[in-house]
């Protein structure tokens, strides 16, 4: 996992597409409906948890594509480590390095989209349980799409359709939170899905990989 | 193995495989014909017309079989591709190949019905309803799984990687029904509520369960002719 970062750490620009991606996504929608603070307060969760889920799913095809090129993941199937903990590491890091900057950089696109105050602390709780759960969802995707050609789309096409949860769940946890409800529940579900899936997804991901470099 | 019964393995070898599925495949396509004929006639001619939604509601002998299929569909695909990777077997892994186009019809066949019918009754071709979102996000599913399974030229890698795509959908389905579900009551009241009256007319859930016959025969004759197509291919 420290190689990982490492890694990640030595080519920032790649982190910093993928968040500048996130805010960019984020401010069109404004320029597109229109700039009244009520509106933009309404849509503020929506809008921000669509752009982590596609900027989330944007990184996602680098998580295993250098490894598979230059024939490190070859190396990691044959070797003793368990590939299982091996994928959970590398999905662990690019969480870190994709995830976590979104989490930290929500408030700033929360301040612009008028959100209250108070919701800050929830929106930033649902996407620290939530952005996890896309990196580890996202990784399935990006092993059986590994080396195909339009991987791209391919893996948007399979990926997204699984993010829906967790959308509906961290999107409601804040307007539930707006609504003055208690936004426990959704953040509990939340990370109940994040505990299954940090789980049950690394040993499907290892299957896929098993299958992609056969 | 020298257990005795049936030979369970006998049949999945595609050689063996081919001939059965050609009788099973016609047998299954005349029933499903003649359930069809049987099922409009009593859709059309026999179930009497609905109290509250006149002559529209006649789409549910399509509608509601085509859903059922969908849904029950994408499990049958999983359980191949389930036992495909189990068993390692080349004609499980065609059977859920061959089953997914079938799954992603019926489930359009569900949408396309389900917003003619919506228009007349509800006053919209569309509402995001629980049921029609997940229905949608099953479409989605279906595409998906095709769409893999057409990128990857190499037959082994392509069936095992839709396998386990398989799976992992058929693992997320009621996470996303349910939480499609608790959305739709979160954000809308009930302005549309699928509950319909509980006192069906006998004859109308006889018309329903001929039309889910004919749609069950022509699935496993579609499937079957597809798999053969599949075998062929793989001979060549």
């Amino acid at each position: 996992m420290r190689r990982e970062l490492l890694l990640a750490l030595r080519r920032p620009s790649d982190v910093a597409t993928a968040l500048l991606f996130f805010v960019i996504v984020a401010s069109l929608f404004p320029l597109g409906i229109g700039a009244e603070p009520e509106r933009l307060r309404s849509i503020a969760p929506g809008v921000i948890w669509v752009a982590a889920l596609l900027s989330a799913m944007l990184s996602l095809g680098r998580l295993f594509a250098a490894d598979h090129a230059d024939g490190t993941l070859e190396q990691m199937l044959l070797g003793a480590a368990p590939l299982g903990l091996i994928v959970a590491a590398k999905t662990a890091a690019h969480w870190l390095v994709s995830g976590l900057p979104l989490v930290l950089i929500a408030p700033l696109i929360a301040v612009q989209y008028d959100v209250a105050a108070r919701l800050y602390g929830v929106l930033a709780v649902s996407l620290l349980l939530g952005t996890p759960v896309l990196s580890f969802i996202g990784a399935i995707g990006a092993a059986l799409t590994l080396g195909l050609r339009g991987g791209g789309v391919l893996l948007s096409l399979l990926v997204l359709p699984l993010y829906v949860p967790v959308l509906i769940l961290g999107a409601g946890a804040v307007a539930m939170a707006d609504a003055g409800l208690a936004a426990g529940g959704q953040l509990e579900l939340l990370g109940a899905l994040l505990i299954m899936a940090a789980a049950f997804t690394p040993w499907a991901t290892a299957a896929a990989l098993r299958i992609s470099s056969e | 193995m020298t257990t005795h019964g049936i030979k369970w393995f006998w049949y999945a070898s595609p050689q063996t495989f081919f001939p059965l599925a050609g009788t099973i495949a016609r047998l299954c396509g005349s029933l499903s014909l003649v359930f069809l004929l049987a099922g409009l006639y009593v859709a059309f001619f026999v179930a009497p017309t609905d109290a509250t939604q006149g002559e529209a509601y006649r789409i549910i002998f399509i509608h509601v079989p085509a859903a059922w299929m969908s849904m029950f569909l994408y499990v049958v695909m999983a359980f191949w591709a389930a036992l495909g990777l189990a068993m390692n077997t080349r004609l499980s892994a065609m059977m859920a190949r061959a089953l997914a186009p079938t799954g992603a019809l019926f489930t359009f066949i569900a949408l396309w019905t389900g917003s003619l019918w919506g228009k007349p009754t509800w006053g919209t071709w569309w509402v995001w309803d629980a049921r029609l979102t997940s229905e949608l996000i099953l479409l989605f599913l279906y595409f998906g799984f095709m769409a893999l399974q057409a990128s990857i030229d190499d037959r082994r890698r392509s069936d095992r990687a839709g396998a386990l795509l398989a799976l992992v959908g058929v693992v997320n389905v009621p996470i996303i029904y349910y939480s499609v579900q608790w959305w739709n009551t979160l954000h809308q009241g009930a302005s549309v509520s699928f509950t319909r009256a509980p006192s069906m007319a006998a004859t109308m859930f006889l018309g329903m369960i001929l039309m889910a016959l004919a749609f069950w025969m022509y699935s496993i004759a579609v499937a079957l002719t597809r798999v053969r197509r599949l075998i062929v291919e793989d001979e060549r």
